[in-house]
């Protein structure tokens, strides 16, 4: 066994009601490390010949949560989630920081797979003598707070019922899905602790068609030993000692950039993307502090970081609101892209956006996407129920309840930006393009808040247009050598993309060379499994299917207003380069060995050892 | 003019309706050197010829509010309220931390000085531009919240008004008076901040009787320039560095002694000192700090020792109350000494008592009283209009009102303790003692909450019995020679006795002179400059008042109840010895060179620059 | 090893980031064991951490309670000593303590309470070094107030809770 793996995997086939366990070979363990690129292999293994034709929506898909040898020894502990996801049909490796990812090691287990779909809600219950599928009919319809208060209270009381002598039980980890995931709205999100969410990919979405409302683990045991303990030790503390420097984003985490992006790179999205500049001093990251945050140095396990702050309502109508501060991706989702610069307003809705389970980023991308449409006279009021105004807090409150119940026009957005868009064609009989131009997806999942067209921001020309996540901001293609040692391995690794910024790269491939024994590098991840694990996600991504599938070339694009000029700010004028985007999209092909229509090609497949998709992707390039 | 001194007094006379300055010769200032010694000094000056025939709440008494040399340069800045106590007929020096201190310095006033009576409500403005008398009428009535809130505001507009250029005007500095001290509630405290307190003495009762609600100071100068600026730069950072290596008072304050003096010393008053003893971890440090402490580390000017933390209760019938934790004093007289062991209940009674502007020791001493008298049938529900019944926060939170707004027993009540006594033995029709005995103050002084009976904290036989500032805890009689170099010292220079504890004698007195230039050693405090201050309030206390006047040896001595036998804890049988009250009373006489009676000797008075004092002493020795 | 010492904890500082554990679990059983560590935080919600962790009360009502006299206090830093081989796992400390601190061993049932590291307590130093002095080591003896840190940490975090969110606060634990 190589070190940091627990060495087994939880089954649970919800459709039998049966739970076994499973393991993986160290070759695979190796090639694919865990997390992200396991999870691309198991689908692989077990749905991948069959692929466009499972729906990720049906009982076929699986739901994989997965840690990887890192998990819980490198600093940032957090838990992979993926299967097929509903929006791309191709695999999103999405992840979230929380308790619950050492726990379920503490129990035994690297991972948790889902298979079928269980007649009643139930959720799975880990522990050191195994896993439960238990009812959950009663927490069915629950928000993420009150999923969260009752399955604490259940689970302890259970644990310490079971085995009382031993002291007192310490609260489970859990990840759970709100009401939005329940009514499988397609980009519903996994969440966990109140407002961390594995959000890109919509696997609560895939959650809530299995029925299955929560995995919750509490184990007492060790932590799997790892290969080298001492030089692990000696890592462990050196690590912490670079994260605890940064003693900037230690204070303010991202909760300035709702400010800083927005006057700083000009890269924020702003009423849908139609601006992405602002100067509004009343979102400063100041005014979030000061007023909203009641507890500074919030973490996770193992986290040195804390760039989580608690915030807290105190006052007024929304009094009694808890969420994290937002981060930056929230404050712009659930704030600017509404065109709201209120703080309070901006807390509110990420709280609600949490409670109700949606991605905090793609269900908000929806929404934005629906407020243009009302701008623009294509949704009416009569359409939507009430006024859709830029600027409203209650509106996109009700907006973002309405979708999480499917009631409404929310039926139709709950579908995701990209299908939406295609449906609202239909329902108004225009042609798609005319609705598609207002949607910022990349194929399939809504775009993270950091645009491309000022280009003075980290996203660029095909940073979205090339990634096989898509719009997933935490993971953009640069170009096919040096991303391949970024993301990738921490979403395998599987630890917090926060705590690896910082850290000399060196630093954190010799720890992942300690715990495991591998032979690891930089290079060789940048050469080999990290292609190997993006090769095998493009083939999924482009084998799509059942309802899309993405024309190679024409769909690795950016969405239509990326390209249009920016209206405002010291950036107007200035927007994504299509030239570059072309001659980029070649590169990128060719480093990982695709052909120019960014199919993988044989030669490239048998030296990463995927010679099993060739079949497909032969099909692809006729 | 000497080192640390502003060089002049603001002398106020609120029945002309003057404001005039004021200045003290270079050896006036050595000999008494401010706060506390300079009062005593002035009162005696201008008043102690007809002392006897002035009472407290006359028009004729001098309220004094005065800083020292050592005021705002010295770590922890306070200011010292004095003039004849309403309720000793002597004198106090009762001090508190503000940034009125400070400021008045700022201003150019080393204090300021107020005789006679405004015929309506007024405020004494004090700025670089001088003094002025200011019209308070609607701000009589005013809780001490509300009071600080609308003079911030108004005097900060005034300011601004009057010099808009200068940039931003902070907010003054304030003492002021709550309903108590506005009805003359004999023991009233002058308030600053929300919960500091001129405590002891009355003085709330005596600005109550000059219709003077409030003294507001905002000066933008200099502190004033010291003897040897280089010597005080030094050790103002050695200072410091002691101060803050005090861990425990710096994180916990004295609020953590609220279950300590019960628990570990027996000397916590509980039911109006019926016991001293308990073990309610319901009151321990913790849990008012995890539930209330808001802010942990709040201070005053110059000050490091922050052992102030801000309380606020957020849920429940007392939510919105705010106040400091409570300190150890009101944690007692606020919580046990009511029979109150809820931290959330005794959170709200600090606040109550200091909106009110009681003093938190005196005032819920006398509420104490009432409900032991209550309690024994002495008093009926009739005399309250409810039952003042112990433990009961809703009823003690009436009987602060109705003792501030002296309405049914609170008009006998709100004449202290001592007072209430003797009127009700009279109003009930029976004999003083009977009365006196439930009664626990010295010489119209309430005590502080350090019982004697125990002898395991730090008061002892005649730390109350012998002290001329009666059952003043901060300020106790030991030997007569080694506390002359203590509180009487702090009073008078003045700042926190909580900064003076934990610093190397040596360099507080090293940097009195470094300040001054005075030849000031802790010696010389203990020969002659306390025992002159001590000495002379020895005297104005023994000439009394019109109502009251003390018998030298018999009211030299403890309560009644200080002499019964604890009932409960590990001290239980314990009790004050009489014969160690009577040897070590005739000790400290004889080493303030006092004759047996303790009336100052001719000779002392002589050696003490006292001899104008004598004729007044002559008529006591016979 | 003359000096007093003790942890003194700041509840409202912790950030949960629970690398007091990791240190603490090195230290005693040579690796990360979040659940055989003498310091385990509870979270019952987020925001509301609760560094759990034996206080050293005065009375040491484990130590009398043990009915195998398996429990000691050390001379030096006044903690508390557990002898493992004399320990049955009968969980009587475990009743005696106020807030229940000791535990069984998830390895071997064994109680297991805080040593203070013979001295040189390994959580406060991580804590320290953070930044959050949650757990900060002091150099003082022992004092009335240390039993009142021995308390249920469930009772602790609602106290949290109402400080951080007021009256929501009350409804979430």
């Amino acid at each position: 066994m190589p070190g940091g793996y627990a060495g087994k995997f939880l089954e649970a086939d919800l459709l039998k009601g049966k739970i076994s366990e499973t393991r993986f070979d160290d070759e695979t363990l190796e090639a694919y490390f865990g997390g992200r690129g396991l999870a691309a292999k198991i689908l692989w293994d077990r749905i991948g010949r069959k692929w466009a034709k499972v729906d990720a929506l049906g009982p076929e898909n699986l739901l994989i949560a997965l840690t990887g040898p890192m998990t819980g020894i490198y600093p940032g502990g957090r838990i992979c989630v993926s299967g097929k996801s509903p929006l791309s049909n191709g695999t999103v490796g999405s992840t979230a920081s929380t308790e619950f990812a050492h726990e379920l090691k503490c129990a035994g287990y690297d991972g948790v797979i889902v298979s079928g779909r269980a007649d009643e809600p139930v959720y799975i219950q880990v522990t050191d003598e195994g896993g439960e599928i238990k009812p959950a009919g009663h927490l069915w319809g629950k928000d993420g707070e009150e999923t969260l208060i009752a399955l604490n209270r259940e689970v302890g009381a259970t644990l310490a019922k079971k085995k009382p002598n031993v002291g007192l039980w310490r609260e489970p980890g859990m990840i759970y899905i709100g009401p939005a995931g329940e009514n499988m709205v397609r980009n519903a999100a996994v969440m966990t602790k109140l407002c961390h969410a594995c959000g890109y990919g919509g696997y609560g979405a895939v959650m809530g068609s299995k029925n299955l409302k929560a995995v919750v683990a509490k184990g007492r045991g060790r932590m799997p030993a790892v290969d080298a303990p001492e030089a692990a030790k000696l890592l462990w503390r050196r690590s912490h000692e670079y994260l605890i420097a940064r003693s900037g984003f230690r204070r303010q985490g991202t909760g300035y950039g709702g400010y800083g992006f927005g006057n700083n790179t000009s890269s924020e999205p702003i009423r849908n993307w139609q601006e992405e500049w602002h100067d509004e001093r009343s979102f400063g990251g100041p005014m979030f502090e000061t007023r909203f945050w009641v507890k500074k140095k919030w973490s996770d396990w193992n986290c040195t970081t804390n760039c989580m702050k608690v915030s807290c309502i105190k006052t007024g109508p929304w009094k009694g609101d808890i969420t994290d501060m937002p981060d930056y991706e929230l404050q712009s989702h659930c704030g600017t892209n509404f065109g709201i610069f209120d703080p309070e307003a901006c807390i509110h809705l990420s709280t609600l956006v949490d409670k109700l389970g949606h991605s905090g980023i793609n269900g908000p991308n929806a929404m934005g996407y629906a407020a243009e449409l009302y701008q623009r006279g294509i949704l009416t009021e009569k359409d939507i129920g009430f006024e859709l105004k830029w600027g409203d807090p209650e509106a996109f409150d009700r907006l973002m309840r309405m979708i999480a119940m499917r009631e409404g026009i929310g039926d139709v957005l709950a579908e995701g930006t990209y299908r939406a868009a295609l449906k609202i064609a239909e329902m108004k009989k225009m042609r798609p393009e005319e609705l598609l131009k207002y949607a910022v997806v990349v194929k399939g999942i809504e775009v993270g808040a950091h645009g491309t067209r000022s280009d003075a921001d980290f996203a660029h020309d095909i940073s979205y247009a090339a990634s096989v996540q898509g719009g997933d901001h935490t993971s953009l293609a640069d170009d096919g050598y040096s991303d391949m040692s970024g993301s990738i391995f921490a979403d395998s690794g599987v630890f917090c993309s926060f705590a690896y910024g910082g850290v000399p790269q060196e630093l954190v491939f010799d720890f992942a060379k300690a715990i495991t024994g591998f032979p690891i590098t930089i290079e060789s991840w940048r050469r080999v499994t990290g292609p190997r694990i993006v090769t095998l996600q493009r083939a999924l991504l482009l084998m799509g299917g059942p309802d899309v599938t993405w024309k190679p070339i024409e769909d690795d694009d950016n969405p239509p207003r990326f390209y249009e000029p920016l209206p405002n700010g010291p950036y107007a004028g200035k927007t994504t380069d299509r030239a570059k985007v072309k001659s980029k999209m070649q590169t990128y092909f060719q480093t990982l060995g695709w052909d120019e229509r960014g199919i993988p090609t044989r030669e490239t497949l048998d030296k990463l050892g995927l010679s099993d998709v060739e079949p497909f992707m032969r099909k692809l390039r006729e | 003019m000497p080192g640390g001194y502003a060089g002049k007094f603001l002398d106020v006379d609120l029945s002309k309706e003057k404001v005039e300055d004021t200045t003290f010769d270079d050896e006036t200032l050595e000999a008494y050197f401010g706060g506390r010694g300079l009062a005593a000094k002035i009162l005696w000056d201008r008043i102690g010829k007809r002392w006897r025939k002035i009472d407290g709440l006359d028009p004729e008494n001098i309220f004094l509010a005065l800083t020292g040399p050592m005021t705002a340069i010295y770590p922890g800045a306070r200011i010292m309220c004095s003039g004849k106590s309403p309720l000793s007929n002597g004198t106090v020096g009762s001090t508190a931390s503000t940034e009125f201190a400070s400021e008045i310095k700022m201003a150019g006033y080393d204090g300021v000085i107020v005789t006679g009576k405004a015929e309506k409500p007024v405020y004494i403005l004090v700025t670089d531009e001088g003094g002025e008398i200011r019209d308070a009428s609607h701000l009589w009535g005013k809780v001490g919240e509300e009071t600080i809130k609308l003079l911030n505001r108004e005097v900060t507009e005034e300011l601004a008004k009057r010099k808009p250029n200068v940039g931003l005007w902070k907010e003054p500095g304030i003492i002021y008076i709550g309903p108590a001290g506005e009805n003359m509630v004999r023991n009233a405290a002058v308030m600053s901040k929300i919960c500091h307190a001129c405590g002891y003495g009355g003085y709330g009762a005596v600005m109550g009787s000059k219709n003077l609600k409030a003294v507001v100071a905002k000066g933008r100068g200099k502190i004033p320039a010291v003897d040897a600026p280089e010597s005080v730069k030094l050790l103002l950072k050695k200072t410091h560095e002691h101060l803050i290596g005090r861990t425990t008072m710096r994180r916990w304050g004295t609020g953590y002694a609220g279950y300590a003096v019960g628990a570990d010393t027996s000397s916590e008053p509980i039911r109006n000192w019926q016991e001293e003893w308990h073990d309610e971890k319901s009151m321990g440090g913790p849990r008012f700090e995890n539930r209330f402490w808001v802010k942990k580390k709040w201070a005053d000017f110059g000050c490091t020792t922050n052992c102030m933390k801000i309380s606020c209760i957020k849920t429940g019938r007392w939510k919105g109350d705010i106040t400091d934790m409570p300190d150890y004093e009101l944690e007692a007289y606020c919580g046990t000494n009511l029979g109150i062991f809820d931290p959330g209940d005794n959170v709200h009674m600090s606040a109550v008592i200091d909106n009110l502007g009681h003093s938190g020791i005196n005032g819920p001493n006398t509420m104490g009283f009432a409900a032991e008298l209550y309690q024994r049938g002495i008093l009926t529900e009739k005399d309250f209009g409810f039952k003042p019944a112990w433990g009961d926060a809703e009823a003690m939170t009436k009987l602060a009102w109705l003792i501030a707004e002296r309405r049914k027993i609170g008009r006998v009540l709100g004449e202290g303790t001592y007072r209430a006594a003797l009127k009700i033995a009279k109003k009930k029709g029976m004999k003083p003692e009977e009365l006196l005995k439930y009664a626990v103050h010295v010489k119209g002084i309430e005590i502080g909450a350090h019982g004697t009976r125990s002898d395991a904290d730090y008061t002892h036989d005649i730390s109350y019995a012998a002290s001329v500032q009666g059952g003043d805890h901060t300020s106790v009689a030991v030997d007569g020679f080694t506390e002359m170099s203590a509180a009487v010292f702090t009073d008078s220079a003045v700042f926190c006795n909580f900064c003076f504890f934990g610093v190397p004698q040596e360099l507080v007195f090293d940097f009195a002179k470094a300040i001054t230039g005075f030849p000031i050693t802790q010696e010389s405090w203990r020969r002659v400059t306390g025992p002159r201050i001590v000495t002379l309030q020895r005297a104005l206390l023994l000439l009394g008042g019109p109502d009251v006047t003390w018998k030298p040896v018999g009211d030299d001595d403890n309560p009644h109840r200080f002499y019964e036998p604890l009932p409960t804890g590990p001290y239980k049988g314990s009790k004050t010895d009489r014969a160690l009250v009577k040897q070590k009373r005739k000790t400290y006489f004889e080493t303030l060179g006092w004759d047996e009676k303790g009336v100052p000797t001719k000779e002392t008075l002589k050696r003490l620059g006292l001899s104008d004092v004598d004729p007044l002493m002559r008529k006591l020795r016979k | 090893m003359s000096k007093p010492i003790w942890i003194a904890r700041d509840y409202a500082a912790c950030s949960g980031c629970k690398r007091c554990e990791i240190a603490c679990s090195m230290h005693h059983e040579g690796w990360i064991w979040p659940e055989a560590s003498r310091v385990r935080i509870f979270m019952p919600f987020p925001g509301c951490e609760v560094p759990h962790l034996c206080a050293q009360c005065n009375d040491y009502p484990c130590v009398n309670s043990c009915p195998v006299g398996a429990l000691s206090t050390s001379a030096d830093t006044k903690a508390v000593i557990v002898d493992r081989e004399k320990c049955t796992g009968c969980g009587a400390c475990i009743r005696a303590c106020p807030g229940s601190v000791p535990f069984l061993h998830p390895g071997d049932d064994k109680a297991t309470i805080c040593d203070l590291c013979n001295g040189d307590p390994e959580c406060a130093k991580v804590c320290k070094e953070a930044g959050y002095n949650a757990l900060m080591l002091v150099e003082e003896g022992p004092s009335v107030h240390r039993r009142l840190f021995s308390r249920n940490p469930i009772e602790v975090a609602k106290d949290l809770a109402v400080l951080f969110f007021g009256e929501k606060g009350e409804e979430v634990i």
